[in-house]
C-alpha cells in the first residue's frame, strides 16, 4: 500500500496539482486578455471599451462567459455532429497541452522534456486540425472556405517557423526549453537574431489567426469563417482556445528570443524580482504588440499571405540559418 | 447558408459552386445579395440581387404633395440626405420658375458639402473596415458625430433633415453656427491626415486595393458611372463644374481625378474630394450673404410664424400649404446634382396639380452596382468587399 502511495498516487496528485496551478491562472489570463484587448483597442480607437460590469469592467469576461454558456447550442442541418463538437475541443485542448513543456521560471514546468521545442512545434501545428474539422463538419461554404484557407495558410508559414527555430537551436545548442532560456544569459537572442525575431513574430500572428492574417475567420468575406455555425459553449471553446494560443505563442516568443524568465540586465535589483514576473511581463508585451497590430493593419488576402510565406520568409530564414551555422562553425562557437 | 439540401448531390459533380454573399452578411452593405459563382476562391460571375429594400418611393411620391415628398429623399441614400433633397428642390424650382434667395443657395451648398464629407468618411471608413482595418471607422465616426450635430442644429434631426425645400431651406442658420463650423473646418484636415496615415501608404492596404476592380475611362462611361467612380478612371466630369447649380459657379475648387480606375484610386479621389469640400465650406462661410432663406412667395413657402398670429391671410396660406400644397405648372424637368456618390437626378412630370404625375429618381448606386460583375471577374473572394466598398453602395437609393 505504501509503495502504491509513494509510487503512483503521490506523483499523480503532484502532477494534477501542477496542472491545476498552470491551467487556472492560464484560464484567468485568457479571460483578461480578451478584456485587455477590448480596452486597449478601445483606447486606440478613442472609445471606452467595457467599463460597466464590475470595477472598470473587470468582470466583463465572466459576464460574457455566462452569456455564452446560457445560449442555445445550434447544430446546423447536414452537419456531422461528432466532428462538429470535437473540433472546438481539439482546438481548446491543444492550446492547453502545449503549456506542459513551457518553463515559466527556473524549474517551474510540468514536464522538462529534452525535445521540448519539437513538442511545441508539433502541438502548435496540430492546431489547424480543429479549424479544418470545424470547417468540414459545419456543412457551410463560409466555414469550408475558412478551413481551406487555414490549411493553405499553415503550409506557407510553418516551414519558415521551423527554420527560425533551428537558427535559435543552433545558437543555444539544445532542444530543451529551459536550457534555451539559460543560454540567453547575457544576450537575449532577439538581438543577434533580430530579423528572425521579426519573422517569427509575424508567423506567430499567422499561426494564431490574428490580424492581419485572420483569414480563416475574416468577417468581411467569410462572415466568421470556420466559426460561422458555432454558438454557445462550442464557440466559447474556440474563442478561449484562440486566446490561449496567443498566450502560448507569446510564451514561445519569450522563451526563444526574449530570454524567458531572465531579468533584462544582470543587476541585483532586477534579479531579485521573481522570474515569473519577468516572464509574465514579456508575454504581456508580446500580447500588446499583437493587439496593437490588430488595431492598425488591414487584412491580407490569403494568396498574399502565401506569397509572403514562400517568397519572403522562407528564403530569408533559410539564408539566415545557413549564415548562423556558418558563423558558428567559422568562429568555433558551436555549442557542444 | 444556401442550398443545404443539395449537399448530398454535391459530392458527385465537381462544378463551380455558388455562394450567397448576403443579404445577411457583415460586409454586404445593407441588404445586398450577391450570388457569386466561384471556382475555388476565384470569382467567375457576380450576380447582384436587388430589391430587398424596395419601398416604392417613386410611386409613393405620386400620392404626396411636393412638400411631403421631400422627406422621401432623405431616406434614399441615407448617408447623404441633403444632396438628394437639393436635387428634388432644384427640379421643383425649375418647374415653378422660381429661384431661391442667395443666402439659401449658400446654405444649401454649405450643407451639401458637409454631407459630401459625411458620406465620404462613412464610405472610406467602412471600406477600410471591409479590407480589415477597423480603426479608421471609429476615428472618423467621431467626426460624423460632429457633422450630425450641425445637421441637428439647423433642422433638429441628425440624419433625415427635410431641410432643403423647394424655394430655399426651411430655417435660417442658428446664431453662432457658422463660427462653430469654421472651427470644425479648420480642424478636420488633421483628421483626414490621421486617417490617411493608417491607410494611404499602408503596404497591406495597397496590396489589397491597388489594381483591384479596374475600370477604364471608356468602360466607366459605357456603364454610366458618375461621381468619384467615374473620376477615379480619369474622366474630369463633375456636375458642380460642368453645369453649376445653386452657387457652385462662384466657388473655387478642383476636381479630383484618378488615373487607373482601381479601388485605390477611388479611395484617393474621395479623400481629395473631402479636402476640396473643406475649401468650398470655408468659402461658403466667408462669403455667406445675408437676407432671407426662402422665396418671398406666400403661394409656395409658408409665411413666418409671427405673421400668422396677426394676419388672417397668412393663416390661410399656411393652412393651404400644409394640407393641399402648392400647384406646380404642367411640364417636365430633369434636375441632376453631383451627389457624393455620383449624379443624382430627379425627373418630374407635372400635370399641373399639387402632386407630381411621375417622379423618376436616377440613383448613382444602382448604376454602379451593375459594374460589380465585370469589375470582379477573375478576382478573389476577399476582393468582393474591397470593390463593393470602393464603389460606395447604399441600398436605400439602389432599391428606392
Amino acid at each position: 500500500m505504501a509503495e502504491f502511495w509513494t509510487g503512483y498516487l503521490l506523483p499523480l496528485i503532484l502532477i494534477l496539482a501542477k496542472i491545476l496551478l498552470f491551467v487556472v491562472p492560464l484560464l484567468v489570463a485568457v479571460a483578461y486578455v480578451t478584456y485587455a484587448e477590448r480596452r486597449i483597442i478601445g483606447a486606440m480607437q478613442m472609445r471606452i471599451g467595457p467599463n460597466v460590469v464590475g470595477w472598470f469592467g473587470l468582470l466583463q469576461p465572466f459576464a460574457d462567459a455566462v452569456k455564452l454558456l446560457t445560449k442555445e447550442t445550434v447544430l446546423p442541418t447536414g452537419s456531422s455532429p461528432v466532428v462538429f463538437f470535437l473540433a472546438p475541443m481539439v482546438t481548446f485542448s491543444l492550446a492547453m497541452i502545449a503549456w506542459a513543456v513551457i518553463p515559466v521560471n527556473e524549474g517551474w514546468y510540468i514536464a522538462n522534456i529534452n525535445v521540448g521545442i519539437l513538442y511545441l512545434f508539433a502541438v502548435s501545428s496540430l492546431g489547424v486540425y480543429g479549424i479544418v474539422m470545424a470547417g468540414w463538419a459545419s456543412n457551410s461554404r463560409y466555414a469550408f472556405l475558412g478551413a481551406m484557407r487555414s490549411a493553405a495558410q499553415m503550409v506557407s508559414y510553418e516551414v519558415s517557423i521551423g527554420f527560425v527555430m533551428i537558427s535559435v537551436l543552433l545558437t543555444a545548442g539544445t532542444l530543451n526549453l529551459s536550457e534555451i532560456v539559460m543560454a540567453q544569459k547575457g544576450l537575449w537572442f532577439f538581438i543577434p537574431h533580430f530579423p528572425m525575431f521579426v519573422i517569427f513574430f509575424v508567423s506567430v500572428l499567422a499561426e494564431t489567426n490574428r490580424h492581419p492574417f485572420d483569414l480563416p475567420e475574416a468577417e468581411s468575406e467569410l462572415v466568421a469563417g470556420f466559426m460561422t455555425e458555432y454558438s454557445s459553449m462550442a464557440f466559447a471553446l474556440f474563442f478561449l482556445g484562440e486566446y490561449a494560443n496567443m498566450i502560448m505563442m507569446s510564451g514561445v516568443v519569450t522563451i526563444l528570443f526574449l530570454g524567458g524568465w531572465l531579468a533584462p540586465f544582470d543587476i541585483a535589483i532586477l534579479n531579485a524580482v521573481p522570474g515569473i514576473v519577468w516572464f509574465a511581463l514579456k508575454i504581456s508585451f508580446c500580447l500588446f504588440l499583437m493587439i496593437w497590430v490588430r488595431a492598425t493593419f488591414p487584412r491580407y488576402r490569403y494568396d498574399q499571405l502565401m506569397r509572403l510565406g514562400w517568397k519572403v520568409f522562407l528564403p530569408l530564414s533559410l539564408i539566415w540559418l545557413v549564415a548562423t551555422a556558418g558563423f558558428l562553425v567559422y568562429t568555433g562557437r558551436v555549442p557542444v | 447558408m444556401s442550398n443545404t439540401a443539395t449537399t448530398n448531390k454535391a459530392d458527385v459533380e465537381i462544378e463551380n459552386y455558388t455562394i450567397n454573399f448576403g443579404p445577411q452578411h457583415p460586409a454586404a452593405h445593407g441588404v445586398l445579395r450577391l450570388v457569386l459563382e466561384m471556382d475555388g476562391e476565384v470569382i467567375d460571375r457576380v450576380d447582384p440581387h436587388i430589391g430587398l429594400l424596395h419601398r416604392g418611393t417613386e410611386k409613393l411620391i405620386e400620392y404626396k404633395s411636393y412638400l411631403q415628398a421631400v422627406p422621401y429623399f432623405d431616406r434614399l441614400d441615407y448617408v447623404s440626405p441633403m444632396n438628394q433633397e437639393q436635387a428634388f428642390a432644384i427640379a421643383v424650382e425649375r418647374l415653378l420658375g422660381i429661384e431661391p434667395p442667395p443666402r439659401a443657395k449658400y446654405i444649401r451648398m454649405l450643407f451639401c458639402e458637409l454631407t459630401r464629407i459625411l458620406n465620404h468618411i462613412m464610405n472610406i471608413a467602412s471600406y477600410a473596415m471591409d479590407v480589415g482595418a477597423m480603426t479608421p471607422f471609429l476615428w472618423t465616426f467621431e467626426e460624423r458625430e460632429k457633422l450630425m450635430e450641425f445637421y441637428d442644429a439647423v433642422c433638429g434631426a441628425r440624419m433625415h433633415a427635410a431641410y432643403v425645400r423647394p424655394g430655399g431651406v426651411s430655417l435660417d442658420l442658428p446664431a453662432g453656427l457658422t463660427d462653430r463650423m469654421m472651427a470644425w473646418a479648420n480642424k478636420f484636415p488633421k483628421v483626414i491626415d490621421d486617417m490617411e496615415g493608417l491607410l494611404t501608404e499602408n503596404r497591406i492596404f495597397k496590396q489589397r486595393v491597388v489594381d483591384i476592380g479596374r475600370v477604364t475611362a471608356d468602360e466607366a462611361i459605357a456603364w454610366g458611372f458618375t461621381g468619384p467612380n467615374l473620376r477615379a478612371s480619369g474622366v474630369a466630369w463633375d456636375l458642380r463644374k460642368s453645369q453649376p447649380y445653386d452657387g457652385y459657379e462662384d466657388m473655387e475648387f478642383d476636381i479630383a481625378i484618378g488615373k487607373n480606375g482601381d479601388c485605390y484610386d477611388r479611395y484617393l479621389v474621395r479623400v481629395e474630394e473631402m479636402r476640396q469640400s473643406i475649401r468650398i465650406i470655408k468659402q461658403c462661410l466667408e462669403k455667406m450673404p445675408t437676407g432671407p432663406v426662402r422665396v418671398n412667395d406666400r403661394k409656395i413657402m409658408s409665411p413666418p410664424r409671427a405673421e400668422m398670429k396677426s394676419s388672417m391671410e397668412a393663416l390661410i396660406h399656411h393652412f393651404k400649404l400644409y394640407t393641399e400644397g402648392y400647384k406646380v405648372p404642367a411640364g417636365e424637368v430633369y434636375a441632376a446634382v453631383e451627389a457624393p456618390k455620383g449624379e443624382f437626378g430627379v425627373y418630374i412630370v407635372s400635370d399641373g396639380t399639387n402632386r407630381p404625375y411621375r417622379c423618376r429618381i436616377r440613383a448613382p448606386g444602382f448604376v454602379h452596382l451593375q459594374g460589380m460583375d465585370f469589375m470582379l471577374r477573375g478576382h478573389m473572394l476577399p476582393d468582393v468587399p474591397a470593390v463593393l466598398g470602393s464603389i460606395d453602395i447604399v441600398f436605400g437609393e439602389v432599391d428606392r
